[in-house]
């Protein structure tokens, strides 16, 4: 059991060196910040630049999370707060379901439905020419896929809050309303970051879905309706492909790396954020 | 001269179909202590949250007859829940502060109720601690979070609360059943004091304490109220044979 349990504890670390070991190539014989903000991509002229993949990952995670915070948030106070405790009971089901449809399902939803309702109403809304196929369809995508999981943190984090807290701002004379925004989201808001956290960290490592309906081109996006590129797509779409060029497989294991940096920093943060929910 | 402030008139109270309180009548007076006492699950808390409403919070909840505060019955249509609250203090049996510091747990209520100028709000904050007792605890640290504070301060502090907005009944739900002998008596003292400018209604399961701190006590069984009347007549001399034996402790 203490084998295992060190295997456990070993295995990120192991993972961070296999990478930086199969990346050291790459490191090694380029400068971090030109690897980072180049923007060419060159691989069989050996220009690895990473910036418009950099840039392509955070369009999409940041838009998904503006998409899916304010959703999740008035959804978590209206069904704990607002409704009867049956509303509760049919969306458990609904989310439960949503969390465990697997990705590349969400990624034909999204080239079935998203894209063509993007190249056909919503671009032509916005008078933009577009196939679809975009920042905002990835974005779009993922934000169905991540808000069951932070939903279902934060609405465990209202209920979690003692009811006395809230019975003491209602005998203040205090509304409902003014209760949830000054006592209820107050006690709540460490707990709701580190709930966005999470969905961010989630959104950012998803590779299959977004794949499927981001475009894919190397490029850097000037809109949320041009395609665009990710990391996690990066190293699906190519691995496997690059053993004839020079340093394309320490470039991937390079961009595995930037991904699990990211994540562990994400982490970091979202059990800083945990821990101040706990303590107050 | 006593005055009456709240009288309830066969009051019932459901959970769904559950019975909670049966037709529950009597008068309680301001400036006085009224302590009601009974085993667990007798209603005695369920009849306290009545008199604010924050039962109403529960769902499928229901309620028969009147409560009629300075002649106002609150369970008419057009009383507005949130004005009644202010009028009526309520102090919860685990201290519940909110997650602020202990200058801002007193200036909630003020501020939600409208008051903004800071040479207010400080005064309101000093008068509220003091009357709560605890402000040479806490005058040199406001700023701090009142979650730093020790249970008995903790509970202190959300006496202070409920006084901040003037409220004209304080209603007390088992306040110092979680606390050590001494925040008990520091708390017994206080509302002894309390009593001078506020009706204060009490929920107890100790017996001694009702005795010590009220004027008049309502021993309730079963949903029912079963023998209402004062403090010392109720501990001495009780007219029904269920209340002694509660008194006498054997049940309960």
């Amino acid at each position: 059991m203490l084998v295992s349990l060190l295997l456990v504890a070993a295995l990120p670390f192991l993972l961070f060196t296999g990478l930086y070991l199969k990346s050291f190539l790459l490191i090694h014989d380029y400068h971090l910040s030109d690897l980072l903000f180049s923007k060419e991509w060159k691989p069989a002229s050996g220009k690895f630049g990473f910036y418009p993949f950099i840039i392509g990952s955070i369009w999409v995670t940041l838009l998904a999370m503006v998409i899916s915070a304010p959703i999740c948030m008035l959804t978590a106070i209206y069904v704990t707060q607002y409704t009867k405790k049956t509303m509760l009971r049919i969306l458990h089901p609904a989310i439960d379901i949503l969390a465990g449809i697997p990705s590349v399902v969400y990624g034909l939803w999204g080239i079935l439905v998203i894209v063509p309702f993007i190249s056909k109403y919503l671009g032509p809304l916005f008078g933009v020419k577009t196939m679809g196929y975009s920042i905002l369809a990835a974005a779009l995508v993922l934000s169905i896929m991540i808000i069951p999981f932070i939903l279902n943190i934060i609405i465990e984090i209202f209920k979690s809050i003692p009811i006395e807290l809230k019975e003491a701002s209602l005998s203040l004379g205090a509304t409902q309303w003014e209760t949830i925004k000054h006592v209820l989201f107050k006690k709540a808001l460490p707990g709701i970051i580190a709930a966005h956290g999470f969905g961010l960290a989630r959104a950012f490592g998803e590779t299959m879905a977004v794949m499927m309906v981001v475009g894919n081109v190397v490029k850097l996006p000037h809109g949320v309706f041009d395609p665009g590129y990710t990391l996690p797509a990066l190293i699906a779409n190519n691995y496997g492909e690059m053993m004839s060029i020079p340093r394309y497989d320490a470039a991937l294991m390079f961009a595995a790396l930037i991904l699990l940096v990211v994540s562990f920093f994400f982490n970091l943060i979202m059990h800083f954020f945990i821990a101040r929910y706990n303590k107050y | 001269m006593k005055e009456l402030k709240i009288e309830t008139r066969n009051l019932s109270f459901y959970y769904g179909n559950k019975l909670a309180l049966n037709s529950v009548s009597f008068n309680m007076y301001a400036n006085h202590v009224t302590a009601l006492i009974g085993p667990s699950g007798c209603g005695k808390s369920t009849f306290l949250r009545t008199l604010n409403r924050m039962n109403d919070l529960i769902p499928g909840t229901r309620v028969d007859g009147e409560i009629l505060i300075d002649g106002l019955n609150i369970y008419d249509k057009d009383i507005d829940v949130v004005n009644l609250r202010k009028k009526i203090g309520m102090v919860f049996q685990r201290s519940n502060p909110f997650a602020k510091s202990i200058y801002d747990n007193i200036t909630y209520g003020p501020k939600i109720n409208g008051i903004h100028k800071k040479e207010v709000l400080d005064e309101i904050v000093e008068s509220s601690l003091k009357k709560a007792a605890i402000w040479e605890e806490v005058k040199d640290r406001l700023d701090h979070s009142a979650l730093g504070l020790s249970g008995g301060q903790q509970q202190r502090l959300c006496i202070a609360r409920a006084l901040s907005v003037n409220p004209e009944i304080l209603l007390m739900d088992e306040p110092a059943s979680a606390l050590d002998p001494i925040s008990t008596g520091k708390i017994e003292e206080l509302i002894f004091e309390l009593k001078k400018t506020f009706t204060i209604i009490i929920v107890t399961h100790n017996m001694q304490q009702a005795a010590r701190v009220s004027d008049y006590t309502a021993f309730f069984y079963m949903g029912e109220m079963v023998e209402y009347g004062k403090t010392k007549k109720i501990f001495t001399t009780p007219d029904k044979k269920q209340t002694e034996e509660y008194i006498t402790g054997r049940f309960g």
